[in-house]
């Protein structure tokens, strides 16, 4: 099976790798590049452990190709902060508690911030249906959902001031 | 395994035509969940959103030509399309997480020929046409025609899909999808309802279409439902007769999910919401 070269980029940076045909861009971002942010919950597509956005469209990277993402633009966990500064949604987490054993808090964060790329007013209705892809198995998710609105709250105003 | 991304329906139909076992990958949703439990194993897979046409939704000669790779999240941010197809774009949004919609086809939905598929009754509403091409040219056939069992198209070997095409929308038309399912998101349909009407001027119902999914072997166009729909107001009456011709035409499966009496009930209970939905958007969309 001959690999495939594909050239992308990630979090802003130019990247390339070799995978093999079958091989999910979950597992290239992880095994190839390095990046274990990304974490993988079930495999098929049920958890959203695995989210990641491919040209701004969030989406699980363990139902894409590794292949697939040649010529994209894919950003990950690892690109939300700057540097040492956590984003909004980072810190508001860590307020409000909302991770335990924290599988699944990347999924949650990088789907977070593709909502408020959107709509940076959610109601909770429309966070709690935005996430419901992201399945949380220790949170019981009202504290998510919290911090997610909060983040919101605390960007608007920021975005206000500057 | 091989994957390969052509940039043309010819390139793609030679691959689809020269391989023993290929498969068409769009968005992936099925395809990777099934190749990750070994229930596919293709020799080759073959990307199609490569191809131009494909990712895009066009205006057709008044109606939509959506492509083939279209992921389900374009459909539903589609301004024209929800105001025209409010129904279908329902449909779109109800598919999976909002993860999968951003990677889930409803051409894609169509094929895997799933019978409780929640865009396949809403395409069929729709009087929606499927264009395939393959090796002896490109032929179109409406949607209802497109799957003939669970599992199972009729695409020949070397054929694909390239899009969808949706008729151009009379005035005073409205459609609409309702689903039943027992949680409030991210589950099956036990139940799916489309039902697409247009209406003349004093507000009779002159065109109607209503499509179930979930309750037979494939999604199915009920032309009795559709019958006692034409030439109404959308009456009590006509809802009843609309939803004994809906249950009539239930042959459902028996499961933990929903039992054969319940499905059968449901079907109508949600074809008669999802007539009196339509009517609304027809007349809505005259303000
Ligand atoms: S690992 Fe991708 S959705 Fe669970
Ligand atoms: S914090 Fe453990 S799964 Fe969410």
């Amino acid at each position: 099976m001959s690999q495939i070269h594909v050239s992308t980029t990630v979090n802003g940076d130019a990247v390339e790798f070799l995978c093999e045909p079958d091989e999910t861009l979950l597992d290239a971002l992880r095994d190839r590049l390095g990046l274990t942010g990304t974490k993988e919950g079930c495999g098929t597509g049920d958890c959203g452990a695995c989210s990641v956005t491919v040209d701004g469209r969030l989406v699980c990277s363990c139902l894409v190709l590794g292949a697939e993402a040649n010529g994209a633009s894919v950003d990950t966990i690892e690109g939300l902060g700057q540097g040492d500064a956590l984003h909004p949604l980072q810190r508001k987490f860590l307020e409000h508690a909302a991770l335990q054993c924290g599988v699944c808090t990347p999924g949650f964060l990088v789907a977070a911030k593709s909502l408020l790329d959107r709509n940076p007013d959610p109601t909770e209705t429309e966070v709690r249906y935005w996430l419901a892809g992201n399945l949380c198995r220790c949170t019981g998710y009202d504290k998510i959902v919290r911090a997610v609105i909060d983040a919101a709250a605390d960007m608007r105003s920021q975005a206000a001031q500057s | 395994m091989q994957y390969a991304a052509p940039q043309t329906v010819e390139a793609a139909i030679d691959l689809l035509t020269s391989h023993e076992g290929a498969h068409v990958l769009a968005g992936g949703t099925d395809l990777l969940v099934q190749l990750r439990s070994d229930r596919v194993a293709p020799e080759v897979i073959v990307d199609i959103k490569r191809i131009d046409g494909m990712k895009s939704i066009r205006d057709d000669s008044g109606g939509f030509r959506i492509g083939a790779a279209v992921s389900a999240a374009e459909i539903t941010e589609h301004a024209g399309l929800g105001a025209a197809w409010p129904g279908l774009v329902e449909a779109a949004g109800l598919i999976g997480s909002t993860q999968v919609q951003g990677r889930a086809t409803i051409v894609g939905n169509l094929c895997n020929a799933s019978p409780a598929a929640d865009t396949t009754p809403a395409l069929i509403a729709a009087g929606a046409r499927i264009v395939i091409s393959g090796p002896t040219g490109t032929r179109e056939i409406p949607a209802e025609e497109m799957t003939t069992g669970p599992g199972r198209t009729t695409l020949a070997k070397g054929e694909l899909v390239e899009a969808v095409r949706l008729p151009t929308r009379a005035a005073r038309s409205g459609d609409a999808y309702l689903r039943f399912i027992p949680r409030t998101e991210m589950d099956i349909a036990v139940v799916g309802a489309g039902v697409s009407l247009s209406f003349d001027d004093a507000g009779m119902c002159q065109a109607a279409r209503v499509a179930l999914g979930a309750v037979a072997p494939k999604a199915v166009l009920v032309a009795d439902a559709a019958a006692a729909l034409i030439g109404t107001a959308i009456d009590d009456a006509a809802l009843e007769q609309l939803a004994q011709a809906c249950a009539a035409a239930c042959n459902p499966i028996d499961d933990k999910r929903g039992t054969i009496e319940f499905r059968t009930q449901v079907a109508g209970v949600l074809a008669k919401r999802a007539a009196v939905a339509a009517k609304e958007r027809a007349f809505a969309a005259q303000k």
